[in-house]
């Protein structure tokens, strides 16, 4: 016998109240914007003109042209010119240039013949941001170098796989897939952190204003004001993720590989849960105070044990266990599925599941929490 | 359903911890009827009013409200009484139509806009609709709060010191509402303080620390209570009052004005208590009826004087 009209009702006055709250309301935009800023303190948010060397084990018009494209990228600036794999890793290690890029022997020759030959590239991936913008715009150059001969080549080596392959090599970071993953990342723990944190005062604010009283004075249903409470936030969130995910486009250069619905999708229901975790969280705080501990509370493991620090698979059991039952442990991993991988919804799909069903438990541990009467 | 009886519990009662607040309360209203509730603070008028809307769970008694279970039907019974509650409970940061609107829509209504421009302007706050609630003054607070109860039409209203801070003007507008209402068929279940307000009422429970103490018709209460009383005046009053303290044997002190009201439920101790004061210049004393003031005043001291052994016995029901 849930009532719409009431689960309106609860819904638009709230919606006015985080209207009227302009503090909160203020915070909650400031907040991934003063973390992204923050990041941008401290990496190099600019990763172009990285000095390069390179190694040209043959010399054409093909190579020359390609080495013209990187430099026009902007990404790389050739600093040296080496004349052994050692040679230039040595410069690498020294941290005298970021990237190796070498061109093997025969390429002209392999290209024509639709042999792919390999085009190496070497990061410095220690600085994880930095590496990112580039390597992700390798490939690219690469195809629009090549783009003019491709056109000379015979019918049969155009369409399909392209006539080179670039192998990208990342140094100096072993967990060099997670390298892009701190601003996808950063969604994940920004969400976390301000939609538990929204919620976790729903109900902790009528009982210290003593709304609470003539609230549950009237029909209104456990069930419709935990619907009413949380929904109007999933719009806050939204924008959030908004405000995240082109940031990281603008400044960090993060590409968006995947389909955008099921990531879409994915990134309400994963809101939504975080929101239910604050509201059963408001029904177990006495104040607000309580409130904003048990947040913290709940902060921690999701920073620690979650992936955003540390790389999940090198983690123990126990903490995998724990990770697990975390909402945001699933949604990072479809973050880094969905944004650098270009997974679609099939591939999403084994996360997202998970995350529906703690949201289902954590609305119904709600429900059991929740009490209408004020004893 | 007994009767048109609106409320009909049977030894209602709630403990917070190992303290009996409301101590197994019978309370019958009938339909239209305004039951008044007095008491001094702290004496559970709240905690009896919340068990009867369904916001406490009695931890013992039974019985029915607009003939819904009082334990089991509260969604019910929630949908068809009004209730304010002591404490303004109505959102500070919402305006004044919103408050309004928000506790209408919870009510399902129909016709939203026009109930509410209805309500603010018989409330008088048509020009300040958009005002935010929480700047309201004490008393407007209360008016709103009263409006906001009522707007559903709840054919049982339960307020719980509606009055407080309100001025003597919109006091008086409000008790007339109340009346009317009652006219059409509205009970009312009303905590005061206020003697005023309380002869209004068809009848009132006297309640103290959890026990009610009297429960009967206004009119028939100080002739219950069975008062001796009288009326001294003279233009030492203090003097007055130093000679009947020490001659004692009476339960009611007060000072009316100009005047000392002694009253007790023994004639032969208040009658000699005056003669001690006969040499004193000017003196008056004339004997008076007792009323529902002394007879409050009466129950209250006896209340905190003999709270442990039995109240209901200087009653003497
Ligand atoms: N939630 C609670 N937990 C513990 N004790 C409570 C609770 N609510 C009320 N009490 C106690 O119950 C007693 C009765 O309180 P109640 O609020 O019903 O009194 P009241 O008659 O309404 O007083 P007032 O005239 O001051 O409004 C008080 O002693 C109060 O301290
Ligand atoms: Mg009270």
């Amino acid at each position: 016998m849930i009532s719409l009209a009431r689960i309106r009702a609860v819904f638009l006055k709230e919606l006015v109240q985080m209207r009227r709250d302009r503090p909160t309301f203020a915070i909650m935009i400031m907040v991934p914007i003063m973390q992204l800023t923050l990041f941008g303190f401290a990496i190099d948010t600019d990763p172009r003109n990285m000095p390069t060397a390179v190694e040209l084990r043959d010399d054409g018009p093909l190579t020359r042209s390609f080495l013209a494209s990187l430099v026009q990228s902007e990404y790389f600036r050739i600093v040296k010119r080496v004349h052994s794999l050692d040679e230039g890793e040595s410069l690498l290690q020294a941290g005298e240039v970021s990237y190796l890029i070498v061109i093997p022997e025969h390429f002209e020759r392999d290209f024509v013949r639709g042999e792919r030959p390999q085009i190496l590239f070497a990061a410095d991936a220690s600085d994880p941001v930095a590496a990112s913008g580039p390597i992700a715009a390798a490939n690219e150059i690469a195809r629009r170098a090549f783009a003019p001969e491709l056109e000379r080549l015979p019918r049969r080596l155009r369409g399909g796989l392209p006539p080179y392959e670039a192998v990208i090599h990342r140094q100096y970071n072993p967990a060099g897939e997670t390298s892009m993953n701190i601003v996808p990342g950063l969604l994940g723990v920004i969400l976390t952190m301000t939609m538990i944190m929204i919620t976790a005062i729903a109900l902790t604010r009528e009982v210290e204003r003593g709304t609470i009283e003539a609230l549950l004075s009237t029909p209104v249903r456990a069930s419709e004001i935990m619907i009413g409470k949380t929904t109007p936030y999933i719009l806050v969130g939204v924008i959030q993720a908004t405000i995240v995910l082109v940031a990281g486009r603008l400044i960090f250069h993060i590409p968006f590989a995947g389909e955008a619905w099921p990531f879409l999708l994915a990134m309400v229901l994963f809101i939504f849960t975080n929101l239910m975790l604050g509201y059963l969280i408001s029904t177990v705080a006495k104040t607000q105070m309580q409130a904003m501990q048990m947040t913290f509370f709940i902060f921690l493991p999701s920073i620690l044990l979650s992936g955003f620090m540390f790389p999940f698979a090198a983690m123990p059991g126990w903490a995998k266990a724990i990770g697990e039952a975390l909402p945001i442990t699933h949604f990072l991993r479809i973050v880094r599925e969905v944004m650098l991988k270009g997974a679609g919804f099939a591939e999403i799909r084994g996360d997202i599941w998970p995350i529906a069903v703690i949201l289902t438990m954590l609305a119904l541990a709600s429900l059991a929490r929740f009490r209408r009467t004020l004893d | 359903m007994n009767g048109d009886l609106v409320i009909d519990v049977k030894g209602l009662t709630k403990k917070f911890g190992d303290k009996t607040v409301v101590d197994r309360f019978d309370i019958s209203v009938p339909k239209g009827a305004i039951y008044g509730f007095l008491g001094p603070n702290g004496s559970g008028k709240t905690t009896t009013i919340r068990m009867v809307c369904g916001l406490l769970k009695p931890d013992g008694g039974s019985g029915a409200v607009l003939g819904l279970d009082v334990l089991k039907q509260s969604d019910k019974i929630k949908e068809r009484v009004g209730y304010m509650t002591q404490r303004f409970s109505l959102y500070g940061d919402l305006s004044i139509r919103e408050n309004l609107e928000f506790v209408g829509r919870l009510y399902s209504l129909d016709h939203l806009k026009d109930r509410v421009d209805a309500s603010l302007k018989s409330l008088g706050l048509a020009d300040r609709a958009r005002q935010l609630a929480g700047t309201l003054s004490g008393g407007w607070k209360q008016r709103l709060a009263l409006a906001a109860c009522m707007i559903h039409e709840p054919e049982l209203l339960l307020l719980d010191e509606p009055t407080a801070g309100v001025d003597p003007k919109a006091r008086r507008d409000f008790w007339d509402a109340i009346r009317d209402y009652s006219a059409q068929g509205v009970t009312t279940l009303v905590s005061t303080h206020y003697m005023d307000e309380a002869v209004q009422c068809d009848r009132i429970a006297f309640i103290a620390y959890g026990k009610k103490l009297i429960d009967a018709p206004t009119a028939d209460i100080p002739r219950k209570v069975g008062l001796f009383a009288r009326r001294i005046e003279t233009s030492a009053l203090d003097e007055a009052t130093r000679r009947l303290k020490a001659a004692g044997g009476f339960d009611v002190l007060a000072r009316f004005g100009a005047a000392i009201h002694v009253a007790g439920r023994d004639p032969e101790a208040i009658i000699a208590a005056a003669r001690s004061l006969e040499d004193l210049p000017d003196i008056k004393i004339e004997s008076i009826d007792a009323g529902l003031e002394e007879a409050f005043i009466y129950l209250m001291t006896g209340a905190q004087d003999n709270f442990a052994n039995g109240l209901e016995a200087r009653v003497g029901q």
